[in-house]
């Protein structure tokens, strides 16, 4: 999609190839670019198998079903190699990808004309939160205000690795309101680091660390909850 | 200087900023309350041990193949721009 990578700024300069602003890039951008324009299908194989389920998981945020977030993904990659001959590397390889993928999915988003807003999306946050098992003491309590009155029990660490757990926690980020699931996604499934994240979704550290740590707590009480179930 | 003491920060407050504390974006104020807090609190102590290993299993979500039909239609599109280029 043409219209997709048309957005201005970094990735439009026709002379981006010829080296320059490129090498400000970190090596392994730098050589992952070259391999690509020279063809490479192993490397961009590669780049598919390591972007793609963030890629969709970031789209859903935008459109309304996983099919349809599929769709943008694919749009999406035929947008990044009609932009990659041009790119100039003036942010991170990925980055620059996600941009291009956030671009596709509004436009899909908004030709789904805007049957889920945003907002609405937003107020699942407070249905989701379930009573959490530990608590604290109230703000008036007199000797030790706001500190724990049931602190949390001990995890048995090696049931952690159970698959069990795993699905407990898919099916907990799968609920997340959406600007959550794709925090967690690129910072915590992904292990993308903070700057990266912001710079993909145009966010600031500030607001990703407030999504990331609300989206964290959700798991980590999700998983509480079935660490309870398995020792009781 | 003075030595914080647990009930400079409330349990309900620490576990607020841990994301923070584990970016290392806090202060070194605020920073060094939470460090000393965990020493003395065994309920914070612990929900951080919990929090990073949270961390650690959602991290294991991130191994999952790609149907085949889908790597060979990215890949065709791969071909296609290079023919084209």
């Amino acid at each position: 999609m043409p219209a997709a990578v048309s957005t201005g700024g970094p990735f439009e300069s026709p002379d981006a190839a010829q080296g320059g602003v490129l090498s400000s890039l970190s090596a392994e951008d730098h050589a992952l670019i070259e391999r690509l324009r020279s063809g490479d299908e192993r490397a961009f194989l590669t780049l598919v198998e390591k972007n793609h389920r963030p890629m969709v998981r970031v789209a859903m945020n935008y459109v309304s079903s996983e099919g349809v977030a599929e769709e943008v993904v694919q749009e999406a990659w035929v947008g990044i190699l009609q932009g990659l001959g041009k790119f100039e590397g003036r942010c991170p390889l990925r980055a620059w990808m996600f941009r291009i993928l956030i671009n596709c999915a509004k436009m899909r988003g908004g030709r789904e004309a805007r049957s889920v807003p945003f907002s609405a999306l937003e107020r699942e946050d407070g249905e989701g939160e379930k009573r959490s098992i530990e608590s604290f003491r109230p703000p008036d309590d007199p000797r030790w205000p706001g500190h724990w009155a049931h602190a949390p029990e001990r995890w048995v660490d090696e049931r952690l690795g159970d698959s069990q757990a795993l699905v407990r926690i898919k099916a907990e980020i799968d609920k997340l309101p959406p600007n959550q699931r794709q925090v967690i996604t690129l910072r915590d499934i992904e292990d993308w680091d903070s700057v990266e994240v912001c710079e993909a979704l145009g966010i600031s550290e500030a607001n990703q660390r407030v999504l990331l740590h609300r989206a964290r707590t959700r798991v980590r009480q999700a998983l509480a909850g079935w660490a309870a179930e398995v020792t009781s | 200087m003075s030595v914080a003491r647990p009930q400079d920060i409330a349990c309900r407050e620490l576990v607020e900023i841990l994301t923070e504390f584990l970016d290392g974006a806090l202060d070194e104020h605020s920073r060094t309350q939470v460090e000393q807090h965990l020493v003395l609190c065994s309920g914070c102590a612990e929900y951080l041990r919990q929090f990073r290993a949270t961390i650690g299993v959602t991290r294991r979500l991130s191994e999952q193949d790609l149907p085949e039909q889908m790597k060979e239609s990215l890949l065709d599109a791969f071909r296609h721009w290079r023919h084209g280029s």
